[in-house]
């Protein structure tokens, strides 16, 4: 016998969304794992540890190679080898030492590249070293304080951009390639023939996306903090309500790119092509502020830009929400255009 | 480009009415327009005393039961979550598990879409049609690709819905399915309807009863065929004669005695009661299978 309607298409839709991911592992892997290696991995190769000792070479000659290699050894901050001429040649182009030291009679000859700012600094400390050496003395007194700011290590400046990347990619992909393949398996007609509302299929996938952008977030999180002491200095509200708003911004740009293409080919190329100048330009690796300024406004336009400039603000520097509402509004701007075109130009077959 | 052109077709709440034609005859471009999917040119389709975007397109949709050709539903899903999904679009309809008893899935309730066999997937496709206790069920192709078997046991679905007082518009390019299950058939071919009736009134439209082909060693004079008692009519393709006769017991030694008279010998000769399928034949000069 017919009976009254069981649950909610939404709550339904949503389920299946959920189910679908969860059963597939490749995509399990490539949401949860990938980013927390990618934040082991990173972290691991920039870490802040004690800064690393410069490398010198000496540049074997006469006598007055060991001699120089020993004066410099005395400073704390260098390691100094002696090699032969090829050898040191073959050093410094590979980035072994980073800079070249060659005693000539009385005088000291310097081989560097002076692109390369490792090299600047090698000159400026082995010509300190050398010529203190020598006997020069100070002229002033000067003090030190160091200064090593938690928030300010390049670990802190990299898990905000990560989780920002991570929310684009699976926001992008994650619906871009479902929707596709739903397309091209002839379920989205299937569905336009039923009486489900349109906008709850779009709906369900921004839902969907939610319960797992919880789970993505928190796994890079914990980890950093784990292993390399990271830590969240603004409000974890405000954290939360930005990756939200992130997580329905991305999976809106998701839909709208997934809003026409019947293959998955089509979809990658286009999800490439809207993904590849974010990953460059958004200050995912390093500040997008070294761009041109003539490039400024563009960049601050786009959505990953946006969500790292927040997150970074947030996470690093405490900062609270309404002191970044320029980004907040460009998010938001992009979360309901891109999900009002996307639903008015979705095809469903 | 017009895949359809100059339909007009009715059918009459109650019955199973079939579109049988060859691939590519427009069938599925009729029952989508009908389905509300594609939208026609020209023309107008009243479904169940409604019109597409004229009123309330969900509203229509609610008392429609929909199976489309080539749709594969997503194979990490269960059979019983599938048909709970499908089941929270509607307002009213039946019980999942109820469902499932009727497309005989109990085995497979929690089985994922993927593991299915053919015939399955294809009776959890009519399920989820099913599950909104349509007025109207659209089955396009619903039995093509499967084995003998798995065709009967849809069969009896279909027959089931039709005992409790469904209407069903199908397509199909099988004639047996059509001549099983229709109480009237409209046989299509390059988007027209060529014939429309009952399959009895069809397959007697013929003039005849039974068919009897046959090929001889020499080729015979058509005329000759022709002029045989009680043959309605000659096809004759690639040495292979049909004749479609009246009676049987008139014609069959009447064309013996032509075939030794003009000195050719029988290969091969059958003869059937005539089906839907010859009906086709005369009508397009073409078989069914490979219009």
């Amino acid at each position: 016998m017919p009976e009254a309607k069981e649950s909610h298409p939404l709550v339904e839709l949503t389920l299946t969304r959920i189910r679908e991911f969860l059963r597939e592992k490749e995509a399990v892997f490539w949401v949860f794992v990938f980013p927390v290696l990618m934040t082991f991995a990173l972290g691991i190769a920039f870490r802040n540890t004690a800064p690393d000792k410069t490398s010198v070479a000496i540049e074997a000659g006469d006598a007055k190679a060991t001699e120089t290699a020993s004066l410099l050894s005395r400073s704390p901050e260098i390691t100094a080898i002696v090699l032969s001429a090829d050898e040191a040649a073959r050093a410094l182009r590979s980035g072994k030492v980073a800079i070249i030291v060659k005693p000539v009679d009385n005088r000291f000859e310097y081989r560097f590249d002076p692109t390369r700012p490792e090299s600047r600094a090698a000159r400026l400390l082995v010509d300190d070293v050398l010529q203190r050496g020598k006997g020069r003395a100070d002229v002033v007194n000067v003090g030190e304080a160091r200064i090593t700011e938690p928030g300010a290590r390049y670990v802190d400046f990299l898990v905000p951009g990560l989780i920002g990347m991570n929310m684009m990619g699976s926001g992008l992909w994650g619906l871009g390639f479902t929707v596709v393949i739903a397309r091209s398996r002839k379920i989205l007609k299937r569905f336009a023939a039923t009486p489900m509302r349109r906008s709850h299929y779009l709906l369900s996938f921004m839902l969907s996306r939610l319960v797992f952008l919880v789970l993505e977030v928190a796994a890079v999180i914990i980890f950093a903090s784990l292993a390399f002491g990271f830590t969240v200095r603004g409000s974890w509200l405000s954290v939360a309500l930005t990756t939200i708003l992130g997580g329905f911004t991305f999976s809106g740009i998701g839909l709208l790119v997934a809003a026409r293409p019947t293959t998955i080919e089509g979809v990658s190329g286009l999800m490439n092509f809207i993904m590849l100048p974010m990953w460059l330009l958004s200050g995912t690796f390093f500040s997008s502020e070294r761009f041109p300024q003539i490039l400024q406004p563009f960049i601050q336009a786009l959505p990953l830009t946006a969500l790292n400039n927040v997150l970074r603000a947030l996470m690093n520097e405490g900062a609270s929400l309404s002191s970044n509402w320029i980004p907040i509004a460009i998010l938001l701007l992009w979360c309901i255009v891109s999900f009002v075109v996307a639903l008015k130009i979705f095809k469903w077959q | 480009m017009t895949a359809v052109n100059g339909l007009d077709l009715e059918v009459f709440s109650g019955e199973c009415f079939g579109l049988l034609g060859p691939n590519g005859a427009g069938k599925t471009t009729t029952v989508e327009i009908l389905e509300g999917l594609t939208p026609s040119d020209e023309g107008t389709v009243e479904i169940l005393g409604e019109r597409w975007g004229k009123g309330d397109d969900r509203a229509l949709r609610e008392r429609l039961g929909v199976q489309l050709q080539e749709t594969q539903l997503a194979d990490k899903v269960t059979v019983v979550e599938t048909l709970r999904l499908f089941r929270s679009f509607y307002q009213r309809g039946h019980d999942v598990d109820e469902v499932i008893h009727t497309v005989a899935l109990e085995e497979k309730r929690n089985a994922r879409v993927g593991k299915l066999s053919g015939g399955q997937r294809q009776r959890l496709a009519v399920a989820c049609a099913l599950v909104s206790d349509p007025e109207l069920l659209f089955l396009d192709e619903p039995t093509t690709g499967l084995d003998p078997q798995a065709r009967l046991s849809l069969w009896d679905i279909v027959e089931k819905f039709r005992a409790g007082g469904g209407t069903i518009l199908l397509t199909t390019h099988y004639m047996e399915e059509a001549s099983r299950l229709c109480d009237r058939v409209a046989i299509m071919d390059h988007g027209k309807v060529i014939a429309l009736g009952t399959p009895a009134e069809l397959i007697e439209s013929l003039g005849a009863d039974q068919i009897v082909e046959f090929s001889v060693t020499k080729e015979l004079a058509e005329d000759a065929l022709q002029r045989l008692p009680a043959v309605t009519h000659l096809h004759k393709r690639d040495g292979d004669y049909s004749l479609t006769v009246s009676e049987i017991g008139v014609a069959l030694p009447a064309l013996l005695a032509e075939i030794e008279q003009q000195q050719s010998e029988i290969v091969t000769l059958t003869t059937h009661q005539a089906t839907l399928e010859d009906v086709f034949v005369s009508l397009t000069g073409r078989m069914l299978r490979d219009a």
